[in-house]
């Protein structure tokens, strides 16, 4: 037989939904049949009376009494039950929400106007969509996320360079903004070396080692793994090159790849002269011909290029070298005329990611095989000791007669600028090669628009008379170099500027100069991370659009205003 | 190609700066456009008796036996389904009416005048609480209060009114009550009050007999819905306004009938795009469980489609439990609503976001991309005609209408 109580609580006034919870919340005790709690009105009254509810200490209660009334299998449940009400109440007061979490972009950048970037981490299919929406809003972009198409990463690119925004990836694990780790990021101190990789675990090595040795990190720069990839052409990398070089925090740079396609090795590189503090370079895998060339430092793996770049920091202000070079080669190319077939080679290795498009006899790389070794074309490097033309004649170190017809024919090719030769002395070469070649050399010179460097190879106890032959060949007006390693660093430095970064706004330097705001898309956990590093970040509780279903997401993307 | 935000834009901005002014009380069949004595006005998109929820047909049964076209609930069934007496929704007839909406051609409705865009919509008279037709129920009690309403509170209204200078303006009455604990949809607590005091004066100055003058006012301060019905009248119009732009995804009428959500949408005609009503999740009043429930119903959705109700939840923390929460919760409502709409209101302000505008205009481009529906506060009816309200809550209309809109809308316009 149940059993109902009640309790009346005079002059209690509860609003009518905080009187439903904590009756909802009652019946759901044990034992307890049928629960109701009302302010006692005629009307509640009759209401109660109806669910078998009301008692005679109840019949007389008044409009402003709280009634709570409970019917429950035996009178311990029952008051039991009127005994939890102040708890429920109390439980009820206290329950803490959580804050809003924005579901889309537009709503997470009106929750955090100041912030100025964007890390994106949904899965590949949906997160050039999120990135351009991103970039569209005008915010840095960190693009965690991998398996984005090749075209849609050079779209995003391209947006991001037009509006003068930094695109990081796509399948950029780590960057460090304003001493903030973005992704994978080690905790570094703050310092004046700018880091630009194509590969977050290098980025972390080389910013821990470089923590390590007690520099620190301006900032890091994530720039993804294809970002080198001659599809690419490097957009983001020549973008944070700049933009270190710009920065005043920044005191020496570190650019870590793997080995990128020539072209754009060329444009990078070229980006990393054109800036005015020391650049270390390395380019994982690939062999390394000079350790420097103006201010542009090369490492043989990473902790070398922490290294190296913690020394020129460590220095002071670094001295940037004023090495020589030559005539504006931005418009001309390079011709080298070589009778050593290593000395070529060494050349071609050290200029492969200066000058683009470089051919030859004896190519590198297959692709750069010159059509007809006897019609040059592009930057060419011949080793006129190859087969082809010795066949009936003597080697070049003999005999100058090819060489000299061909340096009259590169001459009188407008496009030429600048000739190089090798000269190599010693027992059983020509006795006295200075006395054919400086007439010609002078003969050029004078009625063409061409420089002449000659690399000579001897010793002073050479029959031939190093010293003679060296001023004779200066006097003609040839510029002497007694190293492939001087020779290539002198024509890096005239070779074409950056042309990479066009006439694009560059990237401002005023995110650096405030703290981080970041809104997050995507893991949880580096929403978490920014907030552990006390930075002021907004999550967006990312789903697929539509849900994932493709019909509708063809049908909004038509649908969105052009 | 149409410029679709474009055309959202001119949309929102038509909702936006309508200004609803409660002009007057009339007959219905006076006054709105192709109402007759064999039609009865009802909530939602259309509906026929053999698929009519229990309260919709109780209220269906309660209007035919209050005009005395029938004498009971055969008799009214009989009509209803042999044709002589025809079902059309208020939307079709520049009306709305909360619940099962039921609106009959003698009974006094609200006069709703847009000042800003030249549309009128009209809306029945609140009936207060207990056994009322809006909830199906249908007694003799439930129409002599209708007829009180009729005779006696119409036409004392209607000349209150009459000697109002301008009317009551609708908009300025929310965009106070709003600052004042209502949402506008299920708490018009505030708003029911500003109501009462600007009629006040108007109705003391009537030449009713004093008694009847008093049981009007007393009517109208007991009842905490009384300014409900001219607020929806009001969402009407300017939801109207929005109606009709070439191009526009924005939705201009969410309406239930306790079988059907039904949508429309303003770039896509008079279509109506319908799916199941939800089931509400709410609070019971005592003694009934979800059991009890009916399928959602009404067209006081209204209010969330013009930016108000559920959408304006972070105005009303004293209702929050009815979303089982905190404030927060009331806050988060309205953000994630932010999430789906096309603009910030001008006119309603929400004091705890620093005085944003309530998010208006739901765009369905928005919903289906992000999955969200709309909120919408709601009562909730008796599944049984003539029990009446059993509680209050929260429900969502299925996200299949949106996604159909979408197509239709595709199709219409790529």
């Amino acid at each position: 037989m149940s059993l109902t109580c009640s309790e009346v609580r005079r002059g209690a006034y509860f609003d009518s939904v905080v009187l439903m919870q904590l009756q909802r919340a009652l019946a759901e005790l044990p034992g307890v049949e049928d629960a109701g709690v009302v302010m006692a009105t005629a009307a509640n009254l009759d209401l109660l009376a109806a669910s078998d509810l009301l008692t005679d200490e109840a019949r007389g209660a008044g409009a402003d009494d709280l009634l709570i009334a409970v019917r429950a299998e035996d009178e311990l449940q029952a008051t039991a039950a009127l005994e939890q009400v102040d708890a429920l109440l109390k439980q009820r007061r206290s329950r803490a929400s959580r804050s809003f979490q924005p579901r889309s972009l537009p709503s997470a950048i009106k929750t955090l106007p100041q912030a100025d970037w964007v890390l994106i981490s949904v899965p590949g299919r949906y997160a050039a969509g999120v990135a351009r929406e991103a970039l569209e809003h005008g915010k840095h972009t960190f693009l965690y996320s991998d398996n984005v198409d090749m075209k849609d990463e050079i779209e995003l690119k391209d947006l991001a360079h037009e509006k003068g925004l930094l695109l990081m990836g796509p399948d950029c694990g780590t960057a460090i903004i304003n001493g903030v780790g973005l992704g994978f990021a080690n905790r570094t101190r703050r310092g004046s070396i700018g880091l630009v990789a194509a590969s977050g675990t290098g980025l972390q090595a080389i910013s821990s080692y470089i923590h390590n040795q007690g520099a620190g990190i301006s900032q890091a720069i994530g720039t993804g793994g294809r970002d080198l990839s001659p599809e690419v052409g490097g957009m983001t990398s020549m973008q944070a090159m700049d933009l270190l070089g710009r920065d005043p925090q920044t005191k020496a740079i570190v650019l870590v790849s793997k080995p990128p396609a020539a072209k754009v090795a060329t444009r990078v590189l070229a980006a990393a002269r054109a800036v005015d503090k020391p650049v270390v370079v390395y380019f994982m895998g690939q062999p390394v011909t000079a350790r420097r060339i103006g201010n542009v430092l090369f490492a043989i793996n990473l902790l070398d290029a922490a290294e190296l770049a913690v020394g020129v920091v460590g220095n002071g202000e670094p001295e940037v070298e004023q090495g020589s070079s030559f005539a504006d080669l931005a418009s001309k190319c390079v011709r080298g005329l070589f009778s050593g077939g290593t000395l070529a080679y060494e050349v071609m290795l050290g200029l492969q990611n200066q000058i683009s498009p470089m051919f030859s006899n004896v190519p590198l790389r297959e692709e750069q095989r010159l059509a007809n070794p006897l019609r040059s074309q592009g930057h060419a490097i011949l080793d006129l000791g190859a087969d082809e033309f010795t066949q009936g004649r003597l080697h070049p170190m003999m005999d100058n007669t090819l060489r000299l017809r061909r340096l009259r024919q590169e001459a009188a090719d407008p496009d030429v600028g600048l000739i190089v030769l090798d000269v190599v002395l010693g027992e059983g070469a020509h006795a006295d090669p200075a006395s054919e070649l400086a007439p010609v050399v002078t003969e050029v010179i004078g009625d063409h628009d061409v420089d002449v460097a000659i690399f000579l190879v001897g010793t002073e106890d050479d029959p031939q008379d190093l010293a003679r032959q060296k001023k004779q060949l200066e006097k003609a007006g040839a510029r002497l170099f007694d190293s492939t390693v001087d020779l290539v660093a002198a024509i890096a430095k005239s070779a074409a500027p950056n042309s990479g970064t066009g006439k694009m706004p560059a990237v401002s330097l005023e995110t650096f100069r405030q703290p981080l705001a970041a809104i997050n898309v995507g893991l949880e956990s580096f929403y978490d991370s920014l907030t552990s590093q006390e930075v002021e970040a907004v999550h967006v509780s990312w789903r697929p659009p539509a849900g994932g279903n493709e019909k509708m997401m063809a049908l909004l993307a038509k649908l969105k205003s052009s | 190609m149409v410029d679709f935000d474009r055309a959202n834009q001119t949309a929102v901005q038509r909702m936006v700066s309508s200004r609803p002014i409660l002009k007057g009380v009339a007959r219905a069949r006076d006054v709105i456009p192709g109402m007759n004595d064999n039609l009865l006005l009802h909530a939602g998109p259309p509906i026929t008796w053999e698929r009519a929820s229990g309260p919709m047909r109780g209220a269906i049964v309660g209007a035919i036996l209050f005009e005395g076209l029938a004498g009971d609930w055969d008799g009214a069934r009989a009509l209803v389904t042999s044709g002589e007496v025809r079902l059309e929704p208020c939307h079709h007839h520049q009306a709305v009416g909360p619940m099962a909406g039921v609106t009959s051609a003698s009974m006094a409705v609200y006069v709703v005048e847009n000042e800003t865009h030249g549309n009128t919509a009209y809306s029945n008279l609140n009936e207060g609480y207990g056994k009322v037709l809006r909830y199906g129920a249908y007694s003799q009690e439930v129409l002599e209060k209708l007829r009180w309403m009729n005779s006696t509170m119409g036409p004392i209204l209607a000349q209150a009114l009459e000697q109002s200078e301008n009317g009551i303006d609708i908009r300025a009455l929310l965009s106070e009550s709003l600052h004042m604990g209502d949402e506008g949809h299920n708490r018009n607590k505030a708003g029911s009050f500003i109501y009462t005091s600007r009629l006040s004066p108007l109705i003391a100055a009537t030449d009713a007999p004093d008694g009847e003058k008093a049981s009007v006012l007393q009517f109208l301060a007991d009842n905490a819905l009384s300014v409900l019905n001219p607020v929806m009248a009001g969402c009407k119009a300017m939801c109207d306004a929005a109606h009709g732009v070439e191009g526009s995804t924005i939705v201009t009428t969410m309406a239930r009938n306790g079988t059907d959500f039904g949508m429309r949408v303003s770039g896509l005609g008079d279509r109506w795009f319908t799916g199941p009503v939800g089931q509400p999740d709410g609070l019971y009043f005592p003694g009934y469980t979800a059991e009890d429930a009916s399928g959602d119903i009404g067209d006081s959705t209204i209010t969330e489609t013009a930016g108000i109700g559920a959408f304006a939840m972070a105005a009303a923390p004293a209702i929050v439990s009815f979303i089982s929460g905190s404030a927060q919760d009331a806050l988060n409502a309205t953000l994630e609503m932010y999430e789906i709409t096309e603009t910030e209101h001008d006119h309603f302000t929400i004091p705890f976001l620093d005085f944003r505008g309530s998010p208006t205009g739901i765009d369905i481009r928005k919903v289906v991309e992000l999955g969200i529906t709309p909120r919408i506060n709601t009562g909730i009816a008796h599944k049984e005609a003539g029990v009446g309200q059993v509680g209050a809550g929260l429900v969502r209309p299925p996200i299949s209408i949106f996604e159909e809109a979408l197509v239709a809308f595709g199709e219409s316009y790529l």
